[in-house]
């Protein structure tokens, strides 16, 4: 008793201040927590309400998708890549398949192309809307995840459809697509984007001039430009800071050159900006699936692939744009049926770098709100 | 006893003013099991409508419309283990939840569902009310404490803090509504009956006195009343998304559902002071437009009318069921056959003059719940700094400025004849 009236363990400088003072306190968020997209654990150091310091733990949905990659054949790796951002698993898809076609040195025919962009377009919808869902509901607004839901549906019955998946699509395949179009594709897509663009008015309406949401979001996780580039932040969260860097644009892959669309930008990096120009992404993406729809042309939908694929000695970087950033796969060949090396570069792991940038002096809600404006998938974090 | 019950029927008093405690007695037990019924139907009500904002059916499996969902929730939470954490202060954890379910119910004592449905009368009730609610917060403060873990000692922190604060900006729109009695007679009430009864004298609900000034304080006593009982857009101590579930954390079971209860049991609470101060307590509608006996008769006929066509929406669904044998079925015919009968006996010459006080009042309490149930729906959460600012920044000017502005407003003859007698 008489040891702890004098206090002497808590290593107080001055005499004025108190215990209260010196306790910070350390909150672990996660790996089970409502909030944390899956499960990412964040250690929070705490004064009071004020974050003082993140520390983020991954690696509890590590399943090795790399070292898999080094034991299957060219063909047989290409499910597993739908498996590390299961939002966007189109995407995955397209990334891979494109970097081994850099291998191979061969291009998918027009008409796989434009299959290939309608797909990873819908996609990208689809992966906003469930960002779009999760983070309005991590600041508290419920509505919104059932709205987006519902207009995800269509999106996933076009994939099934197409394809007999909804989720982990397994859509392409190396030089091209192996599904042929089925009847009604392209009145399907036009369909979807108009009766998706109301609707996209409609997830406006609740949330852009809600005075609550916007007070939650504005100044809220502040990225300057050139922290996002030395932190190499990519997608959404780069353009808005006011950087202008879309992969579609700057390495245009597939028949993006071709299409007519623009980059949504924003001026202060804060939260509030991420969620306009996601949402003005979406309008983008409608832009480009109306006009892929128009173009498609007739032809073959699969280029002249070996059966047993065996690129030639080399390695190869390629990335894309997926909805959450630059997905990039670096491959590495030995010559034999299957890669030497895989290696990802997952656009959420390296959005996520940021966000102790982004919290600290902020408050515990913040926290929640960031983690949902980076728009990650643990599955693609921890790969 | 027969001669008590009669006697009783036919006084013009509450309980507590005629001195017969044996009906204070069953008004208590009446309004426990009312309030607990109340918190039951709201729960399947919130789901429902809820799920109806948002494109969801809700509650469909258990019982017709998921009916007896909340009874087979209620029955799962009985039977659940009951844990207390090995580091809990099991004292303090174990007499959290009942300190907080006693406050909620406890300001049902002086809620006036009509001139006699009240438990008492008591000249301080408004006082009483706040006095008690504010009590509330003392066991939230309990159980965060008491947990000893991080979750619940912020929802916890965070809850007194916004119930603290708020309650000044209540307290503001409250004085009004007293000052508003005061007008004709001189001399104001905290009675809860007396301010509904200075509304009937006085001819308009408060919410239209001074018409921009009793609308003001009744929006901030509106807002502050969401604030004070943790509810959304204002729900921060047991934000799901930041802090899992806030105060009651590690609490499960009984225990957690005692803390259920007692937030919806002070939900009520707030939207019957609300109602009380603003809305005409138990008066009737339009009672200077639609006057006359045959209004006051075709107003009385209202509740058990109302019940009726209750009645005949749970036959119509009935009817159209699949099958009719099933219990589903045989269920909801069960009860639309207890809502008419119910609806039937409203209609007596006897029993509709003394119940339809109550039904006017639970209607109006029923706006405030709706709109509970709407701003879930609708809005986003306040962050900790943010919600301080609304309440200290915003809503405590405003009930100021109102305030003085009653003032004035009601002094105006007073005050003109000063300066008319100064200029002289």
């Amino acid at each position: 008793m008489s040891d702890s009236t004098k206090l002497d363990y808590l290593d107080l400088e001055s005499k004025d201040k108190t215990f209260l003072d010196s306790t910070e306190l350390v909150l672990n968020m996660g790996p089970q927590h409502p909030s944390t997209h899956g499960v990412l654990r964040v250690i929070l150091k705490l004064d009071g309400e004020k974050v003082l310091g993140t520390e983020c733990v991954i690696g509890y949905l590590h399943r090795g998708v790399e070292k898999i990659g080094e034991n299957r054949t060219y063909a047989m790796f290409n499910p597993y890549v739908d498996r590390m951002d299961y939002v966007a698993a189109v995407s995955n898809g397209l990334g891979y398949c494109e970097t081994v076609e850099k291998l191979l040195n061969v291009e998918a025919p027009p008409r796989a192309q434009h299959i290939r962009v309608i797909m990873t377009e819908l996609c990208r919808i689809a992966s906003h809307q469930v960002w779009l869902g999760t983070h309005a509901l991590d600041i508290g607004a419920l509505t919104p995840l059932f709205y987006a839901f519902r207009d995800r549906e269509e999106i996933l019955k076009i994939f099934e459809k197409y394809c007999g998946a909804r989720l982990t699509t397994h859509a392409f395949r190396i030089g091209g697509c192996i599904y042929e179009t089925y009847d009604g594709f392209e009145q399907d897509v036009k369909k979807y984007c108009t009766f998706f663009l109301p609707k996209l008015d409609e997830y406006e309406e609740l949330l852009t001039t809600n005075r609550i949401w916007v007070t939650r979001t504005k100044n809220v996780g502040v990225l300057k430009p050139e922290d996002c580039i030395a932190l190499g932040v990519t997608g959404p969260v780069l353009r808005a800071s006011g950087v202008k860097w879309d992969l579609r644009k700057a390495q245009p892959y597939e028949c993006y050159k071709d299409l007519d669309f623009e980059i949504p930008t924003g001026l202060n990096g804060d939260t509030y900006d991420r969620y306009l120009v996601r949402i003005a992404e979406m309008r983008q993406s409608v832009r480009i699936l109306q006009q892929a729809v128009e173009r498609i042309p007739s032809g073959p939908i699969m280029a002249k692939v070996p059966k047993v694929i065996k690129p030639p000695v080399g390695e190869v970087y390629h990335s894309i744009e997926a909805p959450k950033g630059e997905l990039g796969y670096f491959i590495v060949s030995d010559g034999s049926t299957q890669p030497y090396r895989v290696r990802v570069r997952p656009p959420s792991f390296v959005n996520l770098q940021a966000l102790g940038t982004m919290v600290r002096g902020m408050l515990v809600a913040d926290v929640v709100a960031v983690i949902g404006t980076l728009d990650i998938v643990l599955g693609e974090v921890d790969r | 006893m027969l001669e008590a019950i009669k006697t009783y029927l036919n006084s013009s008093v509450t309980p507590g003013e005629a001195g017969s405690q044996l009906w204070a007695l069953m008004y208590i037990v009446a309004i426990t099991l009312g309030i607990s019924l109340a918190v039951i139907a709201m729960n399947w009500l919130e789901r429902k409508i809820l799920a109806h904002m948002q494109i969801r059916l809700g509650p469909m499996r258990v019982g017709p419309h998921g009916l007896l969902q909340p009874f087979a929730d209620a029955l799962k939470l009985l039977i659940k283990e009951d844990i207390i954490p090995a580091n809990a202060d099991k004292l303090v954890f174990w007499s959290a939840p009942v300190v907080v379910t006693m406050t909620a119910f406890t300001t049902f004592l002086v809620v006036p569902f009509g001139r006699t449905h009240a438990v008492t009368d008591m000249n301080i009730g408004v006082l009483f009310m706040l006095g008690i609610s504010s009590l509330g917060v003392l066991g939230i403060i309990m159980a965060g404490w008491s947990s000893n873990s991080h979750y619940p000692l912020m929802g916890s922190l965070r809850s007194s803090a916004q119930m603290v604060s708020y309650e000044v900006a209540m307290g503001l729109a409250i004085v009004c509504a007293v000052l508003m009695t005061s007008l004709q007679t001189g001399t104001g009430t905290l009675s809860m009956i007396g301010i509904v009864e200075a509304q009937q004298a006085q001819g308009v609900w408060f919410i239209f006195k001074f018409f921009p000034l009793g609308f003001l304080a009744c929006v901030v006593f509106a807002i502050a009343m969401i604030a004070e009982t943790n509810r959304a857009p204002f729900d921060l101590p047991e934000a799901e998304s930041e802090l899992v579930a806030g105060f009651h954390t590690e609490y499960s079971g009984f225990r957690w559902s005692l803390f259920f209860l007692a937030e919806y049991a002070a939900m009520l609470a707030v939207s019957s002071i609300a109602v009380t101060l603003w809305l005409g307590g138990w008066l009737r509608p339009f009672p200077n437009l639609l006057s006359g006996p045959t209004w006051d008769l075709a107003f009385s006929l209202i509740p058990g009318l109302s019940f009726l066509v209750m009645a005949a929406g749970c036959f119509l669904g009935t009817i159209r069921m699949p099958k009719l044998l099933r219990l589903q079925a045989i269920g909801l015919a069960t009860l639309g056959g207890f809502v008419g009968l119910l609806g039937l006996v409203m209609l007596l010459a006897g029993v509709r003059e003394r119940v339809q006080d109550i039904f006017w009042f639970v209607a109006k309490v029923a706006v405030f719940m709706y709109l509970y149930i709407w701003y879930r729906g609708t809005f986003p959460r306040y962050r900790f700094d943010q919600l301080m600012k609304v309440g200290w920044k915003v809503l405590l000017p405003i009930g100021l400025g109102v305030l003085i502005l009653t003032a004035l407003v009601g002094m105006r003859q007073e005050l003109l004849a000063v300066v008319v007698g100064g200029s002289r």
